[in-house]
């Protein structure tokens, strides 16, 4: 049912019948979660844009963060928006539609589309709740992977993608390395950090204590801890931005007011801004999705598959690799692509790595960033030649 | 497709290019703007990578699509496995770095062969300066003052030869050239070399 005094989609029916493109999976295919779990019945939302060439060789996948969604390149329905990357994804961007056929997935346990436990679980006919299964990065790219052999595309020209799309891009080149030709991590690391899991249990925790939450069970109860999603939200956002970004954007600046009011209200620019954060996020995403996709990101160490040694989860991979990282980004650091890189080196893999210059935090990878774009372009461009496109 | 103009007037680095045979995997350790790199690509055929301590050396690298990560000649070539390359070459660069002689070690372990050129502070134009006025040398090829250099290990070509003895490096080739770019007498002893090479290239093999 669509709002029609917006236009806009509705959030739930989204999560099962979405305006995206879907691929839909029985018992023949079902998805083996690293948790044990085989889900069989199970489907992945996604959007395409440019056109597929006759060989199947141009195509780019863009892996989403952890609160984005397929919708890269063209309006949200949820929330009538651009994309999230137009910025990085159209005609004549640094990744072109008008030469590559760019695909956008949404993940696995999240909640515009693909199965996530806002998803209906046909066994019960409810939401599936908390009593969907745990997920991982790699279940995430598996899925992916899915619905690659359902497009009939060998291997993926480019995969591409920022924070925990950067997570699932380094996850490919080590589960597939054949069917990967270039991967595009940014801002990324391979694996999460001791302080950003800390961040994430903030936020989930602030979730659970909302009392609307209902042990998790708010779908079929008719609430929404909104209180608790958006708190997790308004937490996240500072993570994502760097002190003298918010120091530019806001300073102590006051809020349509001339002086403090001696109350709680949101006096400051900043509070404001983070309130509007928080109410707007909760619009457009599931409280539930939020929990596991963080906790995916928690579990996501790539060497800790390989013996702990990265090095051997990129062993004689003939990817070519281009790792970037900001140098305002405390979330991400730049510490987490070096050690990326010096995996690579040490699997004798073919890398670039820049530190851009960005006073933006780990959000600049989203933004308008001229050294990010000439840096894509140069990559894609040899790349491409190399592959003959 | 905008790659740095290949008829370059910089003799080091086609001399450094002679040496690299075709079709091998090359390190060049502190490519600056990535002359040397797309020179050896496009003029050898070989699979080269690049490591530029400036951010915008790499990133102008990069957009121009070569191979390149950013990272410190000191620190970062320990992340490399041996023989990882067939070349590892360290262009104009030595004088820069904090430890020549572990770059050196570090260079030969990860490379089956090395090609270091580097300006000779023995020529005598410099020789003279010191001589003569009493001041540090600045000349067309290291313009710097003492103050701003970011060479703080100059050495002269008998020095290099003892550091190569030291570490049990052995000097397949070298070449000097004088302030004009010609080669210096192939057959001169060191000492001719050490006083009239502006700059000299040597490629060297593990002992």
């Amino acid at each position: 049912m669509s709002d029609f005094s917006t236009g806009l989609a509705d959030p739930l029916k989204e999560a099962n019948e979405p305006t995206s493109e879907v691929v839909r999976f029985g018992p023949e295919t079902p998805l083996l979660m690293d948790c044990g779990v085989a889900l069989d019945h199970w489907q992945i939302a996604y959007q395409t844009y440019g056109t597929l060439n006759a060989a199947k060789s141009n195509a780019i996948l863009v892996c989403h963060a952890l609160t984005g969604d397929q919708h890269v390149a063209s309006r949200n329905p949820i929330t009538g928006k651009d994309g999230w990357w137009t910025a990085m994804v159209g005609s004549c961007k640094p990744i072109d539609t008008d030469r590559f056929f760019v695909i956008c997935a949404n993940v696995v346990g999240g909640c515009t589309g693909t199965t996530g436990p806002a998803s209906t679980n046909p066994e019960t006919g409810q939401p599936w709740g908390l009593s969907f299964p745990m997920v991982t990065i790699r279940d995430i790219v598996r899925a992916q992977r899915h619905l690659i052999d359902a497009l009939g595309i060998e291997t993926l020209f480019c995969v591409a993608g920022g924070s925990m799309g950067g997570m699932q891009v380094l996850q490919w080149a080590a589960s597939y390395p054949s069917r990967v030709f270039s991967a595009l991590p940014l801002a990324t690391a391979a694996k999460h950090s001791a302080q950003n899991i800390a961040f994430h249990e903030v936020g989930r925790q602030a979730v659970m204590a909302d009392p609307e939450w209902r042990g998790g069970r708010y779908l079929e109860e008719g609430t929404r801890p909104s209180k608790g999603l958006s708190v997790a939200r308004m937490g996240a956002h500072i993570t994502y931005l760097s002190e003298p970004a918010l120091h530019r954007k806001f300073g102590r600046k006051l809020q349509d007011r001339e002086a403090p009011t001696f109350s709680f209200d949101a006096d400051f620019q900043v509070e404001s801004y983070l309130r509007y954060q928080g109410l707007s996020f909760v619009e457009r995403f599931d409280a539930n999705s939020y929990l596991y996709v963080t906790r995916a990101m928690d579990y996501f160490d790539l060497a800790a598959d390989h013996d702990g040694v990265l090095a051997k989860a990129f062993a004689g991979t003939k990817t070519r690799f281009c790792v970037a990282s900001f140098t305002s980004d405390w979330l991400f650091p730049t510490s987490d692509s070096r050690a990326i890189v010096h995996a690579l080196n040490a699997a004798g893999a073919s890398v670039s790595f820049v530190e851009l210059e960005s006073d933006k935090g780990h959000d600049a990878f989203l933004l308008e960033e001229p050294n990010l774009f000439a840096t894509t372009r140069g990559f894609i461009g040899s790349a491409a030649r190399a592959r003959g496109l | 497709m905008t790659l740095p103009d290949l008829h370059t007037n910089r003799i080091d680095l086609k001399l450094v290019a002679e040496m690299v045979t075709p079709g091998s995997r090359v390190l060049d350790v502190g490519c600056g703007d990535g002359q040397l790199l797309a020179l050896l690509a496009e003029t050898r055929n070989v699979d080269a990578r690049g490591i530029e301590l400036s951010r915008e050396g790499v990133a102008g690298c990069v957009a121009r699509g070569l191979s390149v990560i950013q990272g410190d000649a000191d620190t970062d070539l320990a992340a490399y496995p041996d023989d990882s390359f067939d070349y590892v070459i360290l262009s104009q660069t030595i004088q820069a770095t904090r430890d020549p002689r572990l770059v050196l070690e570090q260079m030969l372990r990860i490379g089956r062969r090395a090609i270091i050129s580097f300006p000779n502070f023995g020529h005598w134009r410099m020789r003279g300066q010191i001589f003569f006025l009493g001041r540090m040398p600045v000349t067309d090829s290291l313009p710097y003052s003492w103050w701003d250099t970011p060479n703080i290990h100059f050495c002269t070509i008998r020095d290099f030869v003892t550091l190569c003895d030291t570490i049990g490096a052995v000097k397949e080739r070298a070449v000097a050239l004088d302030a004009a770019g010609g080669r210096v007498g192939v057959s001169a002893p060191w000492w001719f070399w050490n006083l009239f090479g502006a700059q000299a290239v040597f490629l060297l093999k593990r002992g």
